[in-house]
């Protein structure tokens, strides 16, 4: 990155090309070839006013960032002028201490950015095989507990697009919601305890008939994983979710169901669970 | 042992085969279990198969990345497959690499804590950095707020070729306060 002093003659397109505050001081410094543990305050507040009036000059918006930096350099500039309050341990203060300290940190960081990109550009050089589908017997199984809850929300909203469920218009008399989350945790819970080879995910949202059930079903759903009653399993890549009973203390089905059914939720699940074992 | 396994050209045949089929890295463990083999037997066996390669004058290696193994092509020969490919998506920006490389040192970090390094705001580059499955959350911190933590992925190690995280370049040591203050102590005259 080369910064020109700009020609007042010229028509102006360079774009203020820092990351912050802290860029740009950064490169004052370095434009200046002044040492960052002594930094002429004077000398680089003014040089950082000045940009960001020719910043200003281009009606370009400034973050409030720059005028917290502006601030803070104009503070230091006047602290500089006083002279210190005496002190009893007789450590003297520079005004400069904490603005070097971030600087000198944010610098680190912006080293390991140019490794990082370094490295990027490298491994853009190499390729790949794509998981592709896989004809075979066998595909490659998922690494346990790989499926995180971004891979259900995704799931959930192509149900969602691909059922097409209507929204509710808006003048609508907004029936009371006759299934409770209790409810429907025990209805899954039921439905998955019978299937024996496991429930496709799809399979609890699409008898569904609004979006509010089908987001219900999935609230259920979540809470059912949470408390350990089911697990979510993806055989493979792009895979179907299947839903599967937790063979672990899990118990009479039928009794399980119930125990949901009753509040409080934590505590009855946790000592059916107990009592199933 | 079977036949192949005592054999080992033939094992590290299998592992060429088990690694052509593995779209990701595939780890120590999985390889040996699939060769019925010990992991030093497998290492050895991945020796054996690059030397192969190298020596056959193909267009692919064995990558140790992200925790695992996996056939890449070199990267002589990204010209030919770039003619043949589509473009992607671009390279991070200059603000996305910053705010990865403070998560990746100093990770699980909260949004405010990577802004008071870099002296800006950063929600959208974490946004960008979500979508692109370099930096993941990682629950919250217990303090006021219970603000965000973030850290990267398996997909950060693969896009920067890294194993783990030991690869990340050493950081230059933080200067200490004391280390600040004698360092501006010694240029003051």
């Amino acid at each position: 990155m080369t910064v020109s002093t700009p020609h007042t003659d010229m028509p102006r397109f360079r774009l203020p090309v820092y990351e912050g505050p802290l860029d740009l001081l950064l490169q004052l410094i370095r434009e200046n070839e002044v040492d960052i543990y002594d930094i002429p305050i004077a000398q680089i507040t003014r040089q950082y006013l000045d940009r960001l009036a020719e910043w200003q000059a281009l009606d370009l918006v400034l973050a409030g960032d720059y005028l917290v930096m502006a601030a803070t350099l104009v503070e230091i500039k006047s602290r500089m002028l006083l002279p210190a309050p005496p002190r009893q341990d007789e450590i003297e203060v520079d005004p400069r201490e904490a603005l070097v300290a971030q600087l000198l940190e944010y610098q680190r960081y912006t080293g390991a950015a140019e490794t990082l990109r370094d490295w990027e550009a490298f491994r853009a050089s190499l390729y790949f095989r794509n998981a592709t589908e896989i004809a075979g017997d066998y595909i490659l199984p998922m690494e346990q507990s790989s499926l995180t809850g971004r891979d259900l929300h995704r799931a959930f909203l192509s149900v969602l697009s691909a059922a097409g469920v209507p929204e509710a218009p808006v003048s609508a008399v907004v029936p009371r919601r006759r299934v409770s989350l209790r409810v429907k945790m025990a209805e899954i819970l039921r439905a998955v305890h019978g299937a024996a080879e496991g429930l496709p995910f799809e399979s609890i949202l699409s008898i569904e008939t609004s979006r509010a059930d089908c987001v219900l079903a999935f609230l259920a759903m979540l809470e059912l994983i949470r408390i350990g009653r089911i697990n979510a399993v993806q055989r493979g890549p792009f895979g179907d979710i299947q839903l599967v009973a937790r063979t672990d203390g899990g118990g009479d089905p039928a009794a399980a169901a119930e125990s949901i059914s009753d509040p409080p939720l934590r505590s009855t699940v946790s000592k059916a669970s107990g009592v199933g074992a | 042992m079977s036949l192949e396994s005592d054999n080992p050209l033939d094992r590290a045949a299998s592992l060429e085969a088990l690694l052509f089929v593995g779209s990701e890295p595939l780890s120590i463990e999985a390889l040996s279990r699939a060769l019925l083999c010990s992991e030093e037997e497998l290492i050895a066996a991945v020796g054996d198969l690059q030397t192969r390669l190298d020596s056959s004058g193909s267009s692919l290696q064995i990558l140790s990345i992200a925790g695992g193994y996996q056939l890449a092509t070199r990267p002589a020969y990204s010209v030919i497959i770039g003619r043949l490919l589509a473009r992607q998506r671009g390279k991070l920006s200059r603000p996305a690499l910053e705010t990865l490389s403070i998560i990746a040192y100093r990770q699980p970090i909260t949004q405010p804590e990577i802004e008071a390094v870099r002296g800006v705001g950063c929600a959208s580059v974490l946004t960008t950095l979500i979508e692109r499955e370099l930096i993941e959350e990682a629950g919250r911190r217990a303090a006021p707020g219970r603000p965000i933590l973030y850290r990267t992925t398996q997909n950060f190690l693969h896009y920067f070729a890294l194993e783990d995280l030991a690869d990340l370049p050493p950081l230059e040591d933080a200067a200490s306060p004391d280390e600040v203050r004698s360092a501006m102590d010694s240029v003051d005259p």
